[in-house]
């Protein structure tokens, strides 16, 4: 676990001591910035409007359904889609274009601690992401009464999400000396998984479940609404679990070859 | 304290090392050394667990590099070809992140560390960032990275390669000097630094052994016959026939000519000093004595004559398949 942990701090370490980070952090808070002024306007307005249909006052609608669940919910995971590729591209990368993997290798480490410690040096990352979203979440409280139990769901939903996104991106990273390549191959990877039930519709009930089932994003969409589904639980576990043994055999494989 | 049985590394259809076996006792410094391709790296890399063998064994420190790599791991430090900096980390935090993942108590690392500073001059630039050193401060720093956990086995993979002139004679005393509580394997393609550091020498081409002895005993073993050169000016007599007949002498042969002084390389049977013989026959003959010492076969001659002796024969072999092609 010590190990573990001192990978973990290495590595968000690195992502801050590197332009990495910080872009990520800024981009990643004025896209959701933005999101978020642009929706409470809307929300805002909408909320004016019925009020002066005669309706009760701007609280007669959901801050949960009309404001939260399309900011969270549906505009985070494209922030997520776009951005966290960028978080893994570079944890095996680099490493193996530096050199430094052999420092890794040949310390008194197992792969095992290895993979995890940089599985949650990207996840801590993420967990700031994440973190900064929720100070706009907290002003929603200090001027209205949202639930916060689908909040919390959805929060959770978020960070399975992004653990498949980094499981799988470790994958990536571990075949390449390439960033680039490790981005872009990511990127289109979770794309497809995204868009996956798009031939669904069309081909049969079979090929439209096995898709249902696959798209990344289709079980994310309870979680938005308040739902924990054990189904969702356990497609994203299973994801991330499948993720980090890749990324396991990868490395393995990759010593075998030298 | 190391052992190699038999190891073997294919990569696909290529044998990277072929067969390889050796011994390293305790607080011996042991050179590597062989041609740029030969397989040091390779075997280097199977020694420190970064890579396993496709078939032969190593034992590093008593244990097994395959059976148990963390045990064996603990115990050995390794200095790969580039040393493994991380840009971005100043070089205190570089070796407090080596210290942790190494296994240094944490009460033990700072001192730990400033120790291997001082030991390997780099704490004047302790707070440096990696990615702005010059190349001897990084392979300093990355020495200093493999000595961090005080480990019972150290591999450098050639240590000295790039440094200036100071900084190799610092690096070599600095290495001589772990000698005692550590033992040494080291690679080079720098032949001087074997026969100065070293007590044994593994001379490895293509993936194969073809030596291993002290410095001293390989440059005795390649020679077989003690050769003295001597330079003569015998006036147009025939000294030859004179020095032939010396007790001891075995064969004469011309070397060069030039304005009637005649140079003659002597033989003779091992462990047996003809050279006072010698000059006794040529000054009383009245002959000129103008030169007369050993021929020592460096080390540059004898890795030479080992390693192009089997491409000479490869070659030969290629060619002979070359031709028997369009008949078979």
């Amino acid at each position: 676990m010590r190990n573990i942990l001192a990978i973990a701090s290495k590595e968000l370490k690195s992502y801050f001591s590197s332009p990495i980070g910080w872009i990520l952090l800024g981009f990643w808070a004025l896209l959701y910035g933005y999101f978020f002024v642009a929706i409470l306007n809307f929300f805002v307005r909408q909320s004016m409007q019925m009020s002066q249909f005669g309706q009760a006052g701007p609280q007669a609608m959901n801050v949960n359904q009309q404001l939260l669940r399309p900011l969270i919910a549906q505009n985070l995971p494209i922030l997520v889609l776009f951005l966290l590729p960028a978080v893994t591209m570079r944890t095996y990368s680099e490493e193996r274009r530096s050199g430094t993997i052999e420092l890794l290798l040949t310390s008194p480490l197992t792969d095992f601690q290895i993979i995890m410690g940089k599985f949650l040096g990207a996840m801590a990352l993420y967990g700031a992401m994440l973190a900064v979203t929720l100070i706009h979440v907290a002003l929603l409280f200090v001027y209205g009464r949202p639930e916060w139990k689908p909040i919390v769901t959805v929060y959770l939903g978020l960070l399975l999400l992004g653990g498949c996104f980094i499981s799988v991106g470790l994958f990536i990273s571990s075949l390449t000396k390439n960033q680039i390549v490790a981005f872009v191959a990511t990127f289109a990877t979770f794309l497809m998984l995204w868009v996956i039930t798009w031939i669904g519709s069309f081909s049969g009930p079979t090929v439209d479940r096995l898709t249902q089932y696959l798209s990344i994003i289709g079980h994310f969409d309870d979680f938005g609404k308040g739902v924990l589904d054990t189904t969702h639980l356990i497609y994203y576990i299973s994801f991330i679990t499948f993720g980090l043994f890749l990324t396991a055999k990868s490395v393995d494989s990759e010593r075998w070859r030298g | 304290m190391i052992e190699v049985q038999h190891l073997t590394k294919r990569y696909g259809r290529v044998t990277a090392v072929d067969d390889v076996s050796f011994r390293v006792e305790r607080g011996e410094i042991l050179g590597f050394l062989g041609p740029n391709g030969a397989g040091k790296t390779t075997t280097m890399r199977i020694l420190t667990g970064y890579m396993p063998a496709t078939d032969g064994k190593a034992i590093v420190a008593g244990f097994d590099v395959f059976d148990q790599p963390i045990e064996a791991k603990r115990r050995t430090g390794y200095l790969p070809e580039t040393p493994p900096l991380y840009p971005d980390m100043s070089v205190i935090e570089y070796l407090e992140f080596v210290a942790k993942i190494k296994g240094v108590p944490s009460n033990e690392r700072s001192s730990r560390i400033r120790q291997v500073m001082q030991r390997t001059r780099i704490d004047d630039v302790a707070s440096r960032q990696c990615a702005k050193l010059s190349k001897g401060y990084r392979q300093r720093v990355g020495l200093a990275q493999a000595i961090l956990h005080n480990p019972d086995v150290l591999i450098l993979d050639e240590p000295t390669a790039g440094l200036d002139p100071k900084q190799i004679i610092e690096t070599r005393e600095l290495i001589k000097e772990l000698a005692g509580d550590h033992t040494i394997i080291l690679s080079t393609h720098i032949l001087p630094e074997v026969s100065q550091t070293c007590q044994r020498v593994v001379i490895i081409n293509k993936g194969r052994v073809v030596a291993v002895d002290t410095p001293d005993n390989l440059t005795a073993r390649l020679r077989g016959s003690e050769t003295l050169f001597v330079q003569v000016d015998a006036g147009g007599a025939d000294a030859a026939g004179a020095l032939g007949h010396i007790p001891g002498v075995t064969r004469v042969a011309e070397s060069e000519r030039r304005n009637g002084v005649v140079g003659y390389e002597v033989d003779s049977e091992t462990g047996r000093d003809v050279r006072r013989d010698l000059a006794r026959t040529i000054v009383s003959s009245g002959w000129g004595l103008l030169e007369l010492r050993p021929m020592r076969m460096s080390l540059e001659e004898i890795f030479l004559s080992l390693t192009t002796d089997e491409t000479a024969a490869a070659a030969k072999e290629e060619t002979a398949v070359l031709e028997e092609g369009p008949n078979a």
